[in-house]
């Protein structure tokens, strides 16, 4: 196989190996962990006759393998629970149900997910026109005044808390100056325009520390590009710094920016607990950290999944602009 | 008015002063040399003619006139009036010069538009003008083709036609050829040598090579530690050097036209061999890189015999699998078909009674290790232990090329090229070999730190009664050393024999191909060969 078809199907091949070690590794994690389970999904108040009739709904006492085993059959060809007093089914691919409320783990993340990728989608935009901006203006005035405001002004925003930026944000922003209405969060299908005022303010909370990042990385990358050979030759041709800055250098110094960028959105979508808490946003993140609290198995192994999911995509769409971004590369 | 005045320039890096004191005219429509080894200051004369040292942090004085720009006291907007238009600039390595990420045609366009007010399209077909004129074929679809798709001489082609695009008085060549092969070389000089007749302009050029001179310009400039040693016309400085500095390069030059000196060593008598003198034998060796349809051959069908105490030059231009072929003999490589045997033995693996010398003494030391430890490497790698003797030992060995048993704990970055190269060559001793395979060793370094060396491998030879394995693209070099060469291009040996045999009486077109373009010392000679390869050319 060769070509772009080969490319994604060797990708497709590669993510599903990659998701399926990684649900064995949090089945064989949480196996170990230590806690009475059933106790805990019963509730304190359960009497011991209660607690091991979960465990026996639950199957917890199967062996690991087995619980895996039921795991993958779900997946592929659906299963059906018995919720006590009836049963219900779930069809393919059923991620099997949450411990605590009996939901399907596979809708319990599709109304998160949503929440998760306005977010980390939004605040994407914005890290990178803040970011590799700023990253592009101090490669350009490197020595200058500029540049050290900006260097500056990238090391405080990259050494503030992101519920720092947050809560001075909300309070200033909708608190004293009563721009905005405190955050809540509208389904952009609902009503597109208060959907994105609400965001408004995780997007730029979110975005002002990884924007950071992004500056510090852009400009070194820069550097590195200007002082070049190729560089040079356009200098000595009389070409103006400002075109061999913006057309010459930032083309070259753009791959570890696409690098970086993948890694972060990726890992945002399932980590950025402390926005999705701070301005109460229902995502991914929140619930992940939920369901390890209450070891919901099912819950937590499907949310890592689709976190997984789109690190890997991430990367390969990082993969494909590299080729784009620069012909010499040839996708495998 | 002069096309380039230079009075009293003087550039400094902090503490360094690169250049001190240089003053030179060029007219319209003449070219001079900048001659130097390198650290004299060359190419900061060349940058400092564009004023290209503003905002580096260099300090330049004294003043410097091009095409009727100040340049000493321009603005940044008439310096970049000048950069290019007037003046421009083809630099030394083609590959890294220009931008990875654009067609070239459009690099050349942008170039052109910046000092043109002309449309997209029209900058657009004056690059391909200017690309045809330079000689790259097809020159309409080729200008869409990124740098990494064209050969080094094609690329340095397209420099020289974005250099032409503003037809410029004055031509800056920074080190035009170094990167590239022989015959790429002769095509590229004959290409500037052609291109001045047609327009009449001036050239500066910058070279370390003095044969690249004597074929290119009417004066030559000698340079050393920033200043001038001796200026005048080409035939003068060359033939009847005034100054001892500028007898001592040109006595340094390897000639390729110039028979080897006679060894005491009788095993340089081919008559005095037997079989029992072959230390290693190749027989049939392939080598193969990639696979399926990518796959080639980087070494195909090559045997060869190298005897006691002989040296075995092996001369090619990049890509004819020197380098493959050396690595195969030391044992870093495994061929694909065929086998190499030492003293009758075939072996596998690496083996260390053949130890190689590398072309780079700057990326061949490991930087974070003392000298001392890396020639003791091999040492220890045979099993010794006790460290004063391993420490005897390295000393030994580093006063043996010349060095100083004090250079144990230093590192590599203190010492200069040459010396870093008698590093590598001891550390291929500390494993008492009987064979050194040296690939490109002295390509690296100036002339004068080369004739040392090349002095070095020629005493330890003698004395140790090594056998030596010369891999190099410079025939002259290649002469000065071997007994025997062997000619290869494209994975295979094409002629082998005797030096002399094979550098006077060439029988195989490639090796008269190859021997032709090497540049002569004496412009006269320098200039016959042109004629004659113009005349191979139209036939």
């Amino acid at each position: 196989m060769s070509g772009f078809g080969g490319f994604l199907l060797r990708r497709a091949v590669g993510a599903v190996i990659t998701l399926l070690a990684i649900s064995v590794l949090v089945y064989v994690v949480f196996y170990a962990t230590p806690g009475n389970v059933a106790q805990i999904t019963c509730g304190p108040r359960c009497s011991p006759e209660q607690v091991r009739q979960v465990a026996e709904q639950l199957k917890l006492d199967d062996p690991l393998y087995l619980r895996y085993w039921h795991f993958l059959v779900g997946l592929i060809a659906g299963q059906d629970y018995s919720t006590g007093t009836s049963v219900a089914h779930c069809s393919a691919p059923c991620l099997g149900l949450s411990y605590q409320s009996d939901q399907q783990v596979l809708d319990i993340i599709l109304t998160k997910l949503p929440v998760s990728l306005s977010l980390v989608l939004g605040a994407m935009v914005l890290w990178l026109i803040l970011g590799v901006g700023t990253g592009v203006l101090s490669a350009w005035r490197r020595g200058r005044f500029t540049e050290r405001l900006l260097t500056g002004l990238t090391l405080a925003g990259w050494a503030t808390p992101v519920f720092v930026i947050g809560l001075v944000l909300m309070i200033v922003v909708c608190g004293e100056l009563q721009l905005l209405p405190f955050p809540q969060y509208v389904n952009l299908t609902d009503d597109p325009e208060q959907w994105a005022w609400n965001l408004l303010l995780p997007w730029l909370s979110l975005a002002l520390i990884e924007a950071a990042a992004f500056a510090r990385m852009t400009r070194a990358s820069m550097l590195e590009t200007l002082a070049e050979d190729h560089i040079r030759t356009f200098r000595a041709y009389g070409v103006a710094e400002r075109t061999i800055v913006v057309r010459h250098a930032l083309r070259g110094a753009l791959a570890p920016v696409i690098a970086l960028n993948a890694n972060n959105v990726g890992s945002a979508i399932g980590g950025a607990v402390l926005t999705e808490t701070l301005f109460g946003l229902p995502g991914i993140g929140q619930e992940l950290v939920h369901a390890v609290n209450v070891v919901d198995l099912p819950v937590v192994v499907g949310m890592v999944l689709v976190i997984g999911f789109f690190v890997v995509l991430a990367n390969a769409v990082a993969d494909v602009l590299y080729a784009v971004a620069d012909r010499r590369v040839v996708l495998t | 008015m002069s096309l380039v005045q230079v009075t009293d320039l003087t550039v400094e890096f902090g503490d360094l002063k690169a250049v001190g004191g240089l003053s030179f005219t060029l007219e319209q429509g003449a070219a001079l040399a900048l001659v130097g080894e390198s650290g004299s200051g060359k190419s900061t004369v060349a940058s400092a003619l564009l004023g290209l040292h503003n905002g580096t942090g260099a300090r330049v004085g004294g003043s410097i006139q091009v095409a009727g720009t100040a340049v000493h006291e321009a603005s940044d907007d008439e310096l970049r009036r000048l950069r290019g238009a007037k003046a421009a600039m083809v630099f030394q390595d083609p590959l890294s010069s220009l931008d990875p990420y654009y067609a070239i045609g459009d690099q050349i366009a942008e170039v052109y538009r910046v000092h043109t007010r002309v449309s997209r399209r029209a900058a657009r077909a004056r690059a391909v003008e200017v690309l045809d004129r330079v000689g790259i074929p097809d020159a309409q679809r080729r200008s869409r083709s990124r740098p990494h798709e064209f050969s080094g001489g094609m690329r340095q082609r397209a420099l020289i036609a974005m250099a032409l695009a503003c037809e410029p008085d004055l031509l800056i060549a920074d080190e035009p050829t170094t990167a590239l092969d022989v015959t790429v070389q002769a095509q590229i000089l004959d290409l500037l040598h052609t291109l001045r007749e047609e327009t009449g302009m001036g050239l500066l050029l910058v070279t370390h090579d003095v044969g690249v001179a004597a074929e290119s310009v009417d004066e030559v400039l000698v340079m050393r530690h920033g200043r001038v040693v001796e200026h005048g016309p080409v035939a003068d400085v060359l033939g009847s050097p005034a100054e001892e500095y500028t007898r001592d390069l040109l006595a340094a030059v390897p000639r390729v036209d110039a028979r080897r000196a006679a060894r005491e060593n009788a095993s340089s008598d081919p008559g005095a061999q037997d079989a029992q003198d072959v230390v290693l034998e190749a027989t049939g060796l392939r080598r193969e890189f990639g696979r399926g349809k990518g796959a080639f051959a980087a070494v195909d069908d090559v045997s060869l015999t190298i005897r006691r105490g002989e040296t075995l030059g092996v001369v090619g231009e990049s890509g004819s699998g020197k380098t493959t072929l050396g690595r195969m003999l030391v044992g870093l490589l495994e061929p694909t078909t065929g086998e190499v045997r030492y003293e009758g033995h075939a072996r596998v693996g690496v083996n260390p009674a053949v130890q190689m010398v590398f072309q780079d003494p700057v990326s061949s030391l490991n930087p974070r290790r003392s000298v001392g430890e890396s020639i003791a490497d091999p040492i220890r790698a045979r099993g010794e232990r006790d460290e004063k003797r391993i420490r005897g030992r390295v000393t030994e060995l580093l006063e043996r090329v010349g060095l100083e048993g004090a250079h144990y704990d230093r590192y590599p970055h203190e010492f200069s090229g040459g010396q870093r190269q008698r590093v590598g060559i001891a550390r291929a001793l500390a494993a008492d070999p009987r064979v050194i395979v040296c690939d490109e060793p002295v390509s690296a370094l100036d002339v004068t730190t080369q004739a040392q060396v090349v002095a070095l491998l020629g005493e330890l030879q003698r004395e140790l009664g090594l056998a030596l394995v010369f891999v190099a693209h410079d025939l002259a070099v290649v002469r000065q050393v071997s007994d025997r060469v062997a000619v290869m291009r494209r994975g295979r040996i094409v002629e082998s024999g005797p030096a002399d045999e094979v550098y006077d009486n060439p029988q195989d077109p490639y090796t008269k191909q190859l021997l032709a373009a090497v540049p002569a010392l004496d412009p006269q000679v320098a200039a016959r060969r042109r004629a004659a390869r113009r005349e191979l050319a139209a036939a």
